[in-house]
This record gives structure tokens, C-alpha cells and sequence, in this order.
């Protein structure tokens, strides 16, 4: 798993009313969510936000409600993956339930301006910032997690563990 | 090593004899949860994934309290898709119309969840649970739809901290002002993974409204769930309700837990969490002025009957002040026609007050009471994040039943004795 784009960056504490406000939750398609990606935080992003951009946030990111509409939005911005210090539980939960590839890493929104590109090599574990020596370390993917990612998500996961049962 | 209440009852659901932090677990659910917000994604999946029928009709639960009564055109088709459903699958808890209660209030109240069951609930607040001595935690849609298919979800075996309330409550002091005090010391992200489990002789005095408040928020923490060791007070409250049999849990002497927070509970005054965030916590003395619009006394924190007592008492003889909005929404429809049989309407009404249907509309800024740019709102809700309750340029400031309904009266936020001293 690869990635290489431009960074959007958010504070702490970026609660998923801000990812994808309640007014909006009367439908799940994804790309009406979309079209209200993180407004509350940013009323500009959904129109500034390209296929590949990768968001970087603080601590505790997709925190409040459990709201799935939250990584659909995100996901179907074009938004490629989340590098966050930390995400809230259910946020993280969810982002691998539905395939949105997302990575801890407590130095990189310090070290990177609004804009910049960065390359994340999920494998390895590492983030490369162009013009910076340093590789930052992402935390690894726990392997049941990673196990998720591999077969598309959880209901791929389960369709593939009833099949394997018979 | 013994194990805490939270490790007894998740081994008990994956058939294992003990589990410990951080082992991954496939555990059998008792009650799976959706809500009108929720469930049509969770419903979508599970078709898509070639669900047939749910795993059990008797324990996949739809309330349909968000958007309810139908907000709009795109809400009703949301709501029509779940009521189709819930039929084919003859589901036994679904709620229409006046049967609609707001879900975390609904489910203690009707015995659907019972101590030592594990639920999980497409909403985040569904760690209300915890108040009856159950493991309960908020999911996504995806979970919800997986656990509609098998009866089963995964979970992390989380490290528990026990939190001790010691001394006796302030007059006005309640269940909310100790889960706002709480998070206001630890923070939003404060108890991230971990269970938060409560204990102390405050607790053990504590009715069970108090105790469904304080759990309710405690994914507030970042907690995955709070949790009660059931006692006389729980059986009290579940006996004439449980729909199925119940089993209590309770923690090991030398049970592991990763960090104690002691809480001199005696020294807490009446709190108020500040925008935007609920760890953003004062006490009602250190409020200085902050003039409101409106007023939200309901919700799955504070909407249950003593809470509507509470705001009764002070709100008795007197009127909402001029230009101010005071929304009363009674959580189940139990409670509203309880509130009604003991005259706690007519004070409402006569205070000026609108009194809603049961719907979680208002909270998070949905309908029946959104904020405009610029407003204040003083809420007994549980958030109170940038544009929760409508404008992104609106504010909320979280408080109990007491200090809302004071504040109510008095056009800014303001504690009962500060009202009754004005008087």
C-alpha cells in the first residue's frame, strides 16, 4: 500500500459533525457526503480537495459520533488516506471496516506545511517528506486489521470466513 | 489475577474462561442496534453481502429517533427503508410513531437491555448501557450489518480505569455533573480504548438516572465503554422489566486495572462544559455572564423523568425568560405521559416552554430546535462541538437538568441557588 499527495492539515479533537455535519446525514450516498467533506472545519475543503490528497490531523481524530458517513465522506472526496497522532475508537473501527486506509503517526503534522506532498509507504511503515531527510515511522497495522484491508473491508471478511466454514 | 466486570462478561461471550487486555476477541452479541441514521447503511450491506435473515428477530433492534417525526422527504425514505425491513425480518423491537422513544433512554426503559449483556448500537452513546451492569459500546454501520449476519463481533479487549466518587452530592448536583467533571479532569481523549469503570460510595447511592447519565458520556472520554457493577438499585430498576434472564458480573478484588482516578465528589459544584468541546469544564461560579437564545432540557443524558422533575421543581411558578426559547423533550413516551400524570407538563407549558416529541432532532442539529449563527444554547445534551446543535457560529454550553432550567429562567446561564437568592 502506497500513497503520494498533497496534505490537508487539521487540529485536534476533529470530531466527525465536523468531518460530515448531522444536517446532511438524510442519505448515505457517498457522493452527496462528499460534497460536504469536512465543512465544518474547513467550508472550502470539498472544493479544494483532490483524487490523492491525503488529510493529516492531531490527536483524536473522527471522535463524537459513530457515524460511518464519516470515512464514506472522506473516502469518496477522493481523500486516499488519514495520517493522524491518534483517532478516536470508533472512527478506527469503522475506517477499516470500510476500507479506508488510515496510519498513526505522533511527528508529522509537525513537520509539514498545509499543501505539501508527502509519500507513505504502508508496508514499510514509513512516511517520506520530499526536501526532508528524516523517514518517519508510522505505527504498524495490528495484523487482524491489516487481515480487514486485504479482503476489502468486514463484510468481505465475513462473506470470506463463512465460505472458508462452508 | 482476577478480572475486572467488563473482562468477566466479554469472556463470557467469546466461551472463553478468562480474557485479558489487548486480546482480540469474536464475542456472541445479545443486542445489536440501529437508529434512522444508521441502519440504512447497515441495512444496504447486509443485502449486499446476501444477507437473508438477521441471526436473531428477537435481538436486532431499529429506533428510528433521529430524524423522527420524518424532518424532511430524504428522512422519511430513510425511515421507510428501516420499517421495510424491520417487517420482512419480523424484528420484535422496531417503534413507529408514538411507540418511538429516544434509543438509550427506550431500551433500559423497556427492558430490552439487561446487566451482563453485550451490546453493541450503531450510535456512540449506545455505552449507556453500561449504567446496568452491561457491556455496551457504539459501532459503525458495517459492524452493525456484520453482527446482523452472524450474532457476532470482534472486539480488543480494553484495560480498564476505575474511577472513584467518594462523599456526598452538593443539593443540585447530579449524574451529569460528575461525567462533565470527569471528562473535564482526563479530556475528550482521556480514557481512548480503555473502559471506565465506576465505583465509590457516590455511586453506590446513585438512582439509575444518574448512573445512565454518567455512562452515556463516557464515550465523551474516548471511552469504548463505562460500566456499573449491578447492586440493589439495578435489580430495583430491572425487576418487571428484563425481557430475558439476567446475569450479574462484578469485579475481582485483585482485578487489573491500568490507572485509579479518585474524585472527591462532595467538592463538586453544579458544572457547565464550555463550547466546543466537552472537557472544556466549569463550574457554575466561575461562569461570569453568557447570555442565552435557548434552552434544551431532554436526550438520551437527561431526558428521563427525574431529570423532567428537576427542571420542574425549578421551574414551578416561574417563566422562561422574555425572548428565550425553552425546548422540553421527554425521552420515551413513558416519560412523557408520566411527566403528564404528575402535572410536570402543565409547569412546562405554563413556563413557556415547547415540549417536543421524543427525538434526538435537536441535539445534533438535525430539526425541532437548530441554532442560528450567533445563538447560545444551554443543553442537557451530551456535545457541544463546533455546529453540533445547528450554525457553526453557535455555542453550546452543556450543563444538568438544574442549572438548564435555572439558566432558563434567568436569560443566562446561572445555578438554582443564584435564582433563588435573586428572589
Amino acid at each position: 500500500m502506497k500513497f503520494k499527495g498533497r496534505i490537508w492539515k487539521f487540529g485536534d479533537h476533529i470530531d466527525t459533525d465536523a468531518i460530515i455535519p448531522a444536517r446532511y446525514l438524510t442519505t448515505s450516498d457517498p457522493q452527496a457526503l462528499a460534497a460536504h467533506c469536512m465543512e465544518d472545519a474547513d467550508p472550502e475543503f470539498p472544493k479544494k480537495v483532490r483524487k490523492g490528497d491525503i488529510i493529516v490531523a492531531g490527536v483524536n481524530f473522527g471522535c463524537g459520533s459513530s457515524r460511518e458517513h464519516a470515512p464514506i465522506a472522506i473516502k469518496a472526496a477522493g481523500v486516499s488516506c488519514v495520517v493522524a497522532r491518534s483517532f478516536a475508537r470508533i472512527f478506527y473501527r469503522n475506517a477499516f471496516n470500510m476500507g479506508l486506509p488510515i496510519f498513526e503517526s505522533p511527528e508529522l503534522r509537525d513537520r509539514i506545511a498545509e499543501g505539501e506532498e508527502i509519500e507513505i509507504d504502508g508496508d514499510a511503515g514509513t512516511i517520506r517528506i520530499p526536501g526532508d531527510p528524516a523517514v518517519l515511522k508510522i505505527q504498524p497495522i495490528p495484523p487482524f486489521m491489516q487481515e480487514l484491508l486485504d479482503d476489502g473491508g468486514l463484510m468481505a471478511h465475513i462473506k470470506k470466513r463463512l465460505k472458508a466454514k462452508g | 489475577m482476577g478480572m475486572t466486570i467488563t473482562e468477566k462478561i466479554l469472556a463470557a461471550h467469546s466461551g472463553q474462561r478468562e480474557v485479558r487486555p489487548g486480546m482480540l476477541i469474536n464475542a456472541k452479541i445479545d443486542i445489536a442496534l440501529g437508529n434512522d441514521i444508521t441502519a440504512p447503511i447497515a441495512i444496504s450491506e447486509f443485502r449486499k453481502a446476501g444477507g437473508g435473515k438477521v441471526f436473531d428477530p428477537d435481538r436486532v433492534v431499529l429506533v428510528p429517533d433521529h430524524f423522527t417525526p420524518n424532518k424532511d422527504i430524504d428522512a422519511a425514505r430513510q425511515c421507510a427503508q428501516i420499517r421495510e425491513f424491520a417487517r420482512e425480518q419480523k424484528l420484535r423491537h422496531y417503534y413507529e410513531g408514538g411507540e418511538i422513544g429516544i434509543e438509550h433512554a427506550l431500551l433500559p426503559e423497556q427492558g430490552v437491555v439487561v446487566p451482563g449483556d453485550l451490546v453493541i448500537g450503531a450510535d456512540s452513546h449506545t455505552c449507556t448501557y453500561g449504567a446496568l451492569g452491561a457491556f455496551a459500546t457504539g459501532v459503525g454501520s458495517t459492524d452493525l450489518a456484520a453482527a446482523m449476519m452472524t450474532g457476532q463481533s470482534w472486539f480488543k479487549v480494553p484495560e480498564s480505569i476505575k474511577v472513584i466518587f467518594r462523599g456526598s452530592l452538593r443539593r443540585w448536583v447530579s449524574g451529569k455533573d460528575l461525567i462533565l467533571n470527569l471528562i473535564g479532569r482526563i479530556g475528550v481523549d482521556g480514557a481512548l480504548y480503555r473502559a471506565l469503570e465506576f465505583t465509590g460510595e457516590t455511586v453506590r447511592a446513585l438512582g439509575m438516572a444518574d448512573r445512565l447519565t454518567i455512562a452515556n458520556m463516557v464515550i465523551e472520554a474516548g471511552a469504548k465503554n463505562g460500566i456499573f457493577a449491578p447492586d440493589e438499585i439495578t435489580l430495583e430498576y430491572i425487576r418487571g422489566r428484563a425481557e430475558r434472564e439476567i446475569r450479574i458480573y462484578r469485579s475481582d478484588s485483585d482485578a487489573a486495572y491500568c490507572d485509579e482516578i479518585e474524585i472527591d465528589a462532595g467538592g463538586i459544584e453544579p458544572q457547565v462544559a464550555f463550547p466546543h468541546l466537552p472537557s472544556n469544564v466549569r463550574g457554575i461560579s466561575e461562569v461570569g455572564e453568557i447570555r442565552i437564545d435557548q434552552v434544551l432540557i431532554g436526550s438520551c443524558t437527561n431526558g428521563r423523568i427525574e431529570d423532567l422533575r428537576t427542571a420542574a421543581g425549578i421551574l414551578k411558578g416561574r417563566k422562561a425568560a422574555h425572548g428565550l426559547r425553552l425546548i422540553i423533550v421527554p425521552a420515551t413516551p413513558l416519560i412523557y405521559r408520566q411527566a403528564m400524570e404528575e402535572g410536570l407538563l402543565r409547569t412546562f407549558l405554563e413556563a413557556n416552554a415547547v415540549i417536543s416529541p421524543p427525538s434526538c432532532g435537536a441535539c445534533l442539529g438535525g430539526h425541532l430546535g437548530v441554532l442560528a449563527e450567533g445563538e447560545r444554547a444551554v443543553s442537557t445534551t451530551n456535545r457541544n462541538f463546533v455546529g453540533r446543535m445547528g450554525h457553526t457560529g453557535s455555542e453550546v454550553y452543556l450543563a444538568g437538568p438544574a442549572v438548564a432550567a435555572a439558566s432558563a429562567v434567568s436569560g443566562r446561564i446561572a445555578g438554582p441557588e443564584e435564582l433563588r437568592r435573586k428572589e
